[in-house]
Formats: C-alpha cells, sequence, structure tokens
C-alpha cells in the first residue's frame, strides 16, 4: 500500500468531512479521498481552517487524464501537525472540463492551476488569472491529454514494447510495428500531408 | 504640471538577472512596480508527457534536465518515488552515497544561488567567482563518480549506479575539511558588506502566512521562519541518523533567505562528515528489472532539494512506463507570490527579491 509516510488514513479524513459537510464524499480508497466537484472549495477551506486537520499549505496539484473524464489531485499538507492529505475531484466532462479553483483557499494553487489547463485542458473556475503558462495561446490543443497526437489504430508515439521481455525471442523488438516494409516504402507517408 | 503615465519594460528573455530564459513584463509607475507578470515555456520540452512512454529508469535523465543545478536532488527524489511505488528495498551504503551526493549538490547549488543574488545586488561576478571555487570540486567529485558533472544521472532505482572511484574518498575528506573555513571567508565576504546589508534587508519580505498559503518551500519558507524541512519532518534515505540544525530567518527579507542558504552549507557539511564516518561496506545497488513494472498505484514521493520540495507524483498501471508523471517543480510554485511581492517595489528590489527566491528556469518549464 504506497501511502506517503505521514498521509493521514482516508477514512479519518472522510469520516470528519462528512459529518462537517454531509453528503461531500463520492469515494474513499487507501491513497486518497474523492470528493464532490461542487464543494471542492468549501472542502478545501475547511480542511484548512478545522484545527483537527490544519491543512495549512497547498504541496501539490495536478490532473490526470483517464480518457473519460479527468482526476485532479490535491496533496495538501500541515506544517504543525506533521500530516499529509490526499484529495481528489473527478472532473464531469473530458472534452470541457471545469471544475471550481482553489486560489480563493491557497494562494500556491495559482501556477499550479495555470499549468494544468494548459497542459491538460482543465477550467478552473474563479481562477484570477486563468491563461496558458508555458504554451503559446494559439497553440493547438492539451498534450498531456492521452489523446493528444495519437496515431491512430490504437498505437501511440514512443516506445511500444521494452528490449527482451519476450523470453522465448529474446530479441530487441523496440518499435517492430513501425517498421517500414521496403515493398511499399515511401519517401514520406501520405498520413503526413505532405509532398 | 507635469502628469506621469505608467510604461510597460520588458525584462528578458535573455537577461543576466532572470537566471535563464525568463522573461517578466513588468507596468512601471516612475520607479514604482505598478503589475508584473511572468512569461515562461521558452525551456518547456514536455517531459510529463514524454516521460508516459519511457520506463522508470529511463526517466531519470528527465530529472537531471529539469533542474540543471541539482541533477542529484532530482534523481534521488524520482528514485525514491519509483521504489516506494514498487516496494524496492535500498542497501544501506547506497543510501550513505545518495546523502552524501544530494549534500554536495545542495553546497553546489546554494553556492550558485547565493553567487549570483550577490551579483544581482551589484558585486558584480567576484563573489560569484569565490564562491564558484568549491562548486568546481564538488563537480570534479561528481565527474570523476559518473563522468558528468551537471547531468549526473547517477542514482538509480535501488541503489547508485557505480561506486565512486578510490581517489574519490581522499578527495572529498579534503573538501570536507576545508569547507567551513571557507563558508566562514563567503560569509565574511558580504555579510557584513554595508552595500549588501543596505540592498537586502527589509527587502522582499514574506510573512510566515503569506509563505505558507503561498506554496513556499524550502529556504524560501525558511528564511520567514517556519522550521519545515523534510529532512527532520518526513525522514529519507535516514537523515534522522545525522545530526544537523534546520536554519531559520526572522524577519523573511531577503538578507534572510541568503543566510539560510549559507547556514545551510554549513549543515550539509556537517552530514556529510557524518555520513563518511558511519558508510558501511556492501553492495551499493539492489537488482531491479530493466523494465520495471510496479502494481498499479500511485505515489507522491518527495524530497528537499536545494530549492525545496520537490516532488515526483507518478501513477502506475501496471506497464513499464507511468501512466501519469508529474514533477512538482518548487522554482515555478515558490514564485506563486512573485506579483504580491514586487508590487509596489522599485525595480531594483524586485530583481533582488527573484534572486533570492532562487529560481532555476529548468525546472519551471521541464
Amino acid at each position: 500500500m504506497p501511502n506517503g509516510p505521514n498521509q493521514l488514513q482516508s477514512k479519518i479524513v472522510a469520516d470528519a468531512l462528512n459529518s462537517a459537510i454531509p453528503g461531500i464524499i463520492k469515494n474513499i480508497t487507501d491513497d486518497y479521498v474523492e470528493v464532490e466537484v461542487q464543494q471542492l472549495e468549501e472542502c478545501l477551506r475547511w480542511l484548512r481552517d478545522s484545527e483537527e486537520f490544519d491543512a495549512a499549505q497547498l504541496s501539490n496539484l495536478c490532473g490526470i487524464d483517464y480518457h473519460d473524464y479527468f482526476m485532479v489531485v490535491y496533496h495538501l499538507q500541515s506544517l504543525d501537525l506533521n500530516h499529509q492529505i490526499v484529495i481528489k475531484v473527478r472532473t464531469q466532462d473530458h472534452s470541457d472540463p471545469t471544475i471550481p479553483s482553489a486560489v480563493p483557499v491557497y494562494k500556491g494553487a495559482l501556477l499550479q492551476e495555470r499549468e494544468t489547463y494548459d497542459l491538460m485542458g482543465i477550467k478552473f473556475e474563479n481562477h484570477p488569472d486563468m491563461r496558458r503558462l508555458f504554451l503559446w495561446d494559439g497553440f493547438p490543443g492539451h498534450p498531456l491529454r492521452k489523446d493528444f497526437l495519437g496515431i491512430g489504430n490504437g498505437r501511440t508515439s514512443g516506445l511500444n514494447r521494452f528490449p527482451f521481455e519476450n523470453e522465448s525471442d529474446p530479441v530487441r523488438v523496440i518499435n517492430q510495428d513501425n517498421r517500414v516494409d521496403d515493398d511499399n516504402s515511401q519517401e514520406s507517408p501520405s498520413s503526413w500531408g505532405g509532398a | 504640471m507635469t502628469t506621469s503615465e505608467p510604461y510597460v519594460l520588458n525584462i528578458g528573455p535573455q537577461h543576466p538577472s532572470t537566471h535563464g530564459v525568463f522573461r517578466i513584463r513588468v507596468v512601471m509607475d516612475g520607479e514604482k512596480i505598478q503589475d508584473i507578470d511572468m512569461i515562461v515555456g521558452y525551456l518547456h520540452r514536455s517531459m510529463e508527457k514524454l516521460a508516459e512512454e519511457r520506463t522508470y529508469t529511463q526517466n531519470i535523465p528527465f530529472t537531471d534536465r529539469a533542474d540543471y543545478l541539482a541533477a542529484m536532488s532530482g534523481n534521488l527524489g524520482l528514485c525514491l518515488a519509483a521504489e516506494r511505488l514498487a516496494a524496492v528495498e535500498v542497501p544501506d551504503r547506497a543510501s550513505h552515497l545518495r546523502v552524501i551526493f544530494a549534500e554536495l549538490q545542495r553546497i553546489a547549488s546554494h553556492a550558485m544561488a547565493n553567487g549570483t543574488l550577490v551579483s544581482d545586488a551589484g558585486a558584480w561576478q567576484t563573489p560569484l567567482l569565490y564562491m564558484f571555487r568549491e562548486r568546481e570540486k564538488i563537480l570534479d567529485l561528481f565527474e570523476m563518480t559518473c563522468g558528468a558533472r551537471l547531468t549526473t544521472n547517477y542514482m538509480r532505482i535501488g541503489g547508485v549506479a557505480f561506486e565512486p572511484p578510490p581517489e574519490f574518498w581522499p578527495a572529498l575528506g579534503e573538501l570536507v575539511d576545508e569547507l567551513p573555513e571557507r563558508i566562514d571567508e563567503y560569509a565574511q565576504l558580504v555579510q557584513e558588506n554595508e552595500i549588501f546589508v543596505a540592498r537586502t534587508r527589509n527587502v522582499g519580505i514574506i510573512s510566515p502566512e503569506d509563505a505558507i498559503n503561498g506554496s513556499l518551500v524550502g529556504p524560501a519558507l525558511r528564511g520567514s521562519g517556519v522550521p519545515w524541512d523534510l529532512r527532520k519532518t518526513e525522514p529519507y534515505c535516514g537523515y534522522d541518523n545525522f545530526e544537523f540544525e534546520v536554519p531559520v530567518g526572522t524577519v523573511g527579507d531577503v538578507y534572510d533567505r541568503f543566510m539560510v542558504r549559507l547556514e545551510e552549507t554549513r549543515q550539509s557539511t556537517r552530514i556529510i562528515q557524518q555520513a563518511i564516518d558511519s558508510i558501511s561496506d556492501g553492495p551499493h545497488k539492489t537488482d531491479v528489472p530493466l523494465a520495471l513494472r510496479p502494481e498499479p498505484g500511485e505515489v507522491y514521493g518527495r524530497v528537499e532539494g536545494p530549492r525545496g520540495e520537490l516532488g515526483f507524483y507518478l501513477v502506475s498501471d501496471g506497464s513499464p512506463a507511468p501512466y501519469r508523471f508529474h514533477i512538482r517543480a518548487p522554482s515555478l510554485i515558490n514564485l506563486s507570490l512573485l506579483r504580491d511581492m514586487a508590487r509596489g517595489a522599485t525595480l531594483s528590489d524586485a530583481v533582488v527579491t527573484l534572486g533570492s527566491i532562487d529560481i532555476v528556469v529548468g525546472e519551471i518549464d521541464r
């Protein structure tokens, strides 16, 4: 169970949250507590201000693409009590995901949310400055999404297999699928759209 | 009667005070800053996307190139996170070697941070080169161990890549012996320098409450008087067996952040000495499969890098490549308060404040 060394038990956090804000808990696992997206800001504010949890600092915020939906994970840290709380929310939609911003509660979310918007395409409502961070304004798409630059036919760019993986046939099989046969080789594939 | 109106001043992308390819657009009203906007991304290499198609071990070189002034700390952070995800044990000797290299890296990085800060404050290049003297020796130690000076790629999941060569140990001992004296020399050089003190005292003050709420970490947080150091609060690599102190500031100004870094180099020297004394014989790594397949799950591993909490959030789906690979970059997140700090300050103070936050643009952009 790869929990953080000082991570609080999810059940303790979930029980307290549920009694403070009824109906907020969506899911509990060993690793995290998933909360309802509408009540995210309320949840973070309560955890920050509560004496029992004292989640004074937002240490990490990032998004994860699960093809049909996104998860956004918040790693909260109490400096006085030295424990960590992991909260997650799930976005409703994959094409235009929107969740409430954490900036009113944690100023440290300012740049992390801009980064998540830029690379993952998750919009944060009430963020004071919701612009791209690294890429320029006209950049097509959001690169960290799993469907960005898909080659098609279920293949992705990069290494599909790893060397010496097939024990019965121990040859290096890197990108075997992408090998071009001599018979139908061409200067550049037509899918590149070039000459 | 004359009137004034605000004007826009562009600094960077290439400018000595931005410490890399970092651009700031400043709206000035006379001498005072009205608004500041940072424009980053010139070094963006999309590491997190690239990492999703490579094995955990193949991703270690990315951490060298994220924070290129503290490659060892980046290596260590990723390796610890991946080890926790895959439940890999690390031999004792490897942990000691990791501590020695991570602390050497901290001294080298702080030398660079403090040297460039003094440069920003007007002492052009001379103190910087003083501080580079010991940094060079540290980089020589890295070079004799793993062949590289900056992008070391030295640590591996399960230990470190190589045993240091025989000539490493006497050279390290010599360096550790002379370091305290050298650090005193740096301190004398600038600490009581009237110009440096005037430029840094009570400049760029961050209150402890703002620092915590703004997710500041590392010397930027400790300079504001918050004794938060992951080596103490969440010990890894056996840091709980070493005696050292966590220096903190009192005012939270540029001077305090400078002094915290200077004092931390002294503490790092102490840790290295203790690690040399207590290192035992044994293997320097455990064997781990080339295509490591951790169980599906997630982990947020973090280390105290020179710039603070360097975190790696890894999600595994059971395949040899991480499903999600996120670097929590302290250089970027420490800039969350940049606008608040710069508003109302003069341009020269803002430059010194930015220098005291100690950013590395490779880590901001990744």
